[in-house]
């Protein structure tokens, strides 16, 4: 199989083959048509394939075969928490009375549902130390960007016009500065110092009337964790600004701190990375908001609440920056997510935690040894090394990751954060064994090995995948984007 | 206590924390102020066996009226179509579902190739040129259409039909916050938008028109007409969203000369779960491919000239223009759109057609059977597989008796709509047999009195 490409599903296609199963038609034949203005009759069917069923099978498990997941192997994958999906959650989200039922249901046939949205958020309050949980957010993009809509809102509301900047420090995820410019606002940047952190002297200098808010990741995206966070809370607070927590990264602290104890106003969560979503290939997840007592109002709408014993969506909320979505959220995630609390609990989250900081910590003192470690201070659930030794033989950072291909493991992240040259973002998680562990480091080394004596090999990376290096300029300069026939 | 999830042995602990040079790992948090550092446990409940656990989310599910024990009337958006069983069985290969954003082509190429082919699928659907590897939902993609045809434009002012889902109307106020946009929103007239408010308010100012397709009373809008209008200004896109199963068999907006297409491919093999996650789409004409949200994958070759299939024109996204990206979305909904890949595959060229009419056909019968038991059908034009109907009682009433019978009736368009008192909306799809129809309009009829 290797080096070839592999048939698109349309050139399977063979008029006259099905594999659907139309239920029958038991009433009448009615001539559509002749209800319809011709003009509205579409004239050309839509090019789907037609194939078997065993075609479809055969073809998407082959295009599996040419996947890799967390169930393949390690994915040390920094900021994206690439942690072992439980089956338990897969089947408990495909139980019938969960996955078939319908948003508009009266709220008496459905709670069930509701309690156990309702005992979610009850949780994710707890573990974030906020005062009130919204699971509306589609991802972890859209609880920043609706986070960032109720702290305008708030200004606002207080006459506040002037707050037009969002500050990000330069380490941040970059979904932070494009959900304050979706959101109305103007991002502005704040260095970080020689030890990784925010700069106190750099955050006083950008913050003023007209700061709206600070996005900031705790631990930060160098895997450290902001030890000056209540001064920082304390500046921003002071020049009537609002304190933003990106919850990337919260696999790191659960049950050690939380943000709303450290002063943050507003926080998302992304429920597929720290409570096993999955990933999915790229979606979907789910980005939960929590917020302070102050923000509260400002919630989107609508909210979760118990009457009595009734759960029931409460839609007078005047203040509400609105609805951020249809229904109520990605609720097959959340049930994910609330299916893994429950089997963690308290005991439990904490440990996972703890060996995500101890597995990363292990790995950085391993890998030390070969490349560069920049911030050399314990590290929380992730560390960012950087690949200028090897570059100063040749070899690239997207070099190495291409060999780690060829070992058989998805590389860490790349080229990212951006204050790191040649950075090497790498987050084992807590769900891998320390073989697992070993074995990765033993490659790293043996990368940097072969970087020295052999850079050729690693240059020329990946060598035993089933297609090499994409011509990714072309792609670009002349798109393709979809099938055209024969 | 022990957990399955996390395999570290007290010895390999002890090994690392050697490494490491450190006695406990709670020298590893250390560096939190103390201040910070919680004393006491979280208070969630008690961690629970896997039996156990399965026993009490089953009961909690089994509280549920699920739609495969209750016969559904019930759409406004969110559909009851038979899922073929490929679908779940290709979806929970973890292989798709435990992988992440397929940023390493070489190693993705199952993930790259099966969104290639969604887009290639709605392409053809929609009759647009392109589209994305899909969005959160149809809502949020509708409210992101109306933001770049805004940047696009350069112009504030957007009209929007109140024919239009209004969830998803609610989304595009929201998101029309950031940059600062002004909705206005245009009548209908027996069910579809009407074209002279439509016409009146269509000036220079205007960024997009926004209509759905069919509309979210089950009515097919006339996008001729529509079109026409649009075309007296010249900057003024035209935006459509649509239940990509009517494109089975109505024109596609495509034709009409959409400039962004939007919509939920849920009616395609992904389950009603409660609201979420569903998929949307995404397309647009050619020349807005640089404006796009979300991801997009392209085919090109490998260093030995193989075809394979990337992530493209990424300059547009947050992770490389930050804050200069076309929207802050990052994920995009991989899992759901690949149900929807696969269902689509297994319906096919020519049973999509069958499928469209059938929904319609059915439609019809529900709507000649109400005729007869004297249950007004209000407004007359062409539909997909819902219409509307005028009760005298309460629809709440309604609704509260049929679930008795173990029926799901339609939806309550007060909620959304006060001049619509007493109005449901039902929807039939083409699994409630005849059968089901005849008991449910009897059902009503009876309750209505």
């Amino acid at each position: 199989m290797a080096n070839q490409d592999f048939p698109l599903i349309f050139e399977r296609s063979r008029e006259g083959r099905t594999s659907y199963s139309l239920p029958e038609l038991d009433v009448p034949d009615y001539d559509i048509d002749q209800e319809m203005e011709e003009v509205y009759i579409r004239k050309s069917a839509p090019e789907l394939p037609e194939v078997s069923e065993l075609d479809i099978i055969r073809h998407y498990t082959g295009l599996s075969n040419r996947n890799y997941g967390v169930d393949s192997g390690f994915y040390p994958l920094g900021s994206c928490t690439m942690k072992y999906n439980p089956k338990i959650n897969e089947d408990v989200a495909r139980l019938d009375g969960f996955s078939h039922i319908h948003p508009y249901q009266n709220a008496n046939s459905v709670q069930g549902a509701m309690e156990m949205l309702y005992d979610l958020q009850t949780s994710l309050k707890e573990i974030t130390g906020m005062h009130e949980v919204s699971l509306q957010p589609a991802a972890g993009a859209h609880g920043e960007w609706t986070a960032l809509m109720m702290i305008r809102a708030y200004h606002e509301a207080n006459g506040d016009m002037e707050r037009t900047k969002v500050i990000v420090p330069d380490s941040a995820h970059g979904t932070n500065p494009a959900s304050a410019t979706v959101a109305g606002f103007e991002a502005i940047t704040v260095k970080s110092n020689e030890k990784g952190l925010v700069d106190l002297e750099d955050l006083r200098r950008v913050v003023g009337k007209d700061t709206a808010a600070l996005m900031l990741t705790n631990p930060n995206t160098l895997g450290l964790f902001e030890t000056e966070i209540m001064e920082m809370a304390e500046i921003v607070h002071t020049a009537g600004g609002k304190l933003y927590y990106d919850g990337a990264n919260l696999n790191a602290i659960m049950g050690y701190t939380r943000p709303g104890d450290m002063g943050f106003d507003a926080v998302h969560l992304n429920l597929h990375k720290t409570f096993t979503g999955p990933h999915g290939g790229g979606g979907p997840g789910s980005g939960p908001v929590g917020v302070s007592k102050e923000l509260e109002p400002y919630l989107p709408k609508p909210i979760l609440t118990k009457k009595e014993d009734q759960y029931i969506f409460n839609y007078d909320r005047p203040h509400s920056i609105g609805r951020v979505k249809p229904y109520y959220g990605n609720f097959g995630i959340n049930l994910r997510a609330y299916t893994y609390i429950r089997t963690m609990g308290a005991e439990g989250l904490k440990k996972v935690s703890e060996y995500a900081v101890l597995n990363a910590n292990y790995m950085m003192r391993k890998l030390e040894k070969r490349y560069t470690l920049p911030y050399p201070q314990h590290c929380k659930h992730e560390f960012v090394l950087s690949g200028k030794q090897q570059k100063k033989l040749g070899v690239r950072t997207l070099d190495i990751a291409k060999r780690l291909l060829d070992y058989g493991y998805h590389p860490p992240t790349i080229y990212f954060p951006l204050n790191v040259e040649e950075a090497l973002m790498v987050e084992p998680t807590e769900t891998e064994s320390k073989e697992t562990l070993d074995g990765f480091i033993d490659t790293m080394l043996s990368i940097a090995d072969e970087s020295e004596h052999n850079p050729e090999l690693v240059q020329e990376a990946p060598h035993n995948t089933i297609v090499k290096r994409m011509d990714e300029t072309t792609a670009a300069r002349k798109p393709i984007l979809r099938y055209y026939g024969k | 206590m022990e957990f399955r999830y996390l395999p570290m042995t007290e010895i390999d602990k002890q090994e690392m924390l050697d490494t490491i040079g450190i006695r406990s790992t709670d020298e590893l948090f250390s560096d939190i102020p103390s201040q910070l550092r919680m004393q006491q446990e979280l208070n969630l409940k008690k961690p629970a066996n896997e039996a156990d656990l399965m026993k009490e989310l089953s009961k909690m599910a089994g509280r549920n009226a699920n739609l495969k024990e209750y016969s559904s009337f019930l759409g406004a958006g969110v559909y009851d179509h038979f899922i073929p069983s490929v679908v779940d069985h290709i979806i929970s290969r973890s292989e798709f579902y435990t992988a992440y954003t397929p940023y390493q082509p070489e190693i993705s190429q199952g993930e790259l190739q099966a969104i290639f082919e969604f887009q290639t699928m709605i392409s053809e659907l929609t009759g647009m040129a392109v589209a994305n590897s899909s969005m959160y939902d149809g809502g949020t993609a509708l409210a992101e259409a109306v933001n770049l045809s805004a940047a696009q434009t350069k112009k504030k002012k957007i009209l929007v039909s109140k024919a239009v889902h209004p969830e998803s109307r609610a989304v595009i106020e929201s998101y029309a916050k950031g940059p600062n946009l002004e909705i206005v929103e245009i009548d209908f007239e027996n069910g579809v938008t009407d074209l002279a408010q439509l016409e009146k308010e269509l000036d220079e100012n205007i960024a997009s028109v926004v209509l759905q397709y069919p509309n979210f009373f089950g009515q097919i809008e006339p996008l001729e007409k529509v079109k026409e209008l649009i075309s007296t200004q010249k900057k003024t896109m035209f935006i459509v969203s649509s239940n990509p199963l009517a494109l089975g068999y109505l024109t596609p907006p495509g034709d009409f000369g959409a400039d962004i297409v939007v919509g939920d491919t849920q009616v395609f093999g992904i389950p009603a779960q409660y609201g979420g996650p569903h998929c949307g789409y995404f397309a647009t004409t050619e020349k807005l491919m640089r404006k796009v949200p979300g991801r997009l994958v392209g085919q090109t070759v490998d260093e030995d000239g193989v075809r394979g299939f990337v992530l493209t024109l990424q300059a547009r996204e947050q992770h490389i223009r930050r804050d200069k990206a076309t929207s802050n979305i990052c994920s995009n909904q991989a899992l759901n759109a690949l149900a929807s890949s696969v269902a689509m595959s297994s319906i096919g060229k020519h049973g999509l057609r069958k499928m469209a009419v059938m929904n319609m056909q059915k439609t019809r019968y529900a709507k000649e059977l109400l005729k007869k038991a004297k249950i007004p059908v209000v407004n007359n034009g062409a539909y997909f597989n819902e219409i509307v109907i005028k009760l005298d009682k309460s629809v709440s009433e309604v609704n509260t008796g049929l679930l008795e019978k173990k029926i799901i009736g339609g939806y309550d368009l007060e909620q959304a709509y006060p001049e619509l008192q007493g109005h449901m909306l039902i929807a039939v799809t083409e699994i409630r047999t005849k059968e089901e129809i005849e008991t449910f309009v009897k059902e009503l009829g009876d309750i209505n009195g």
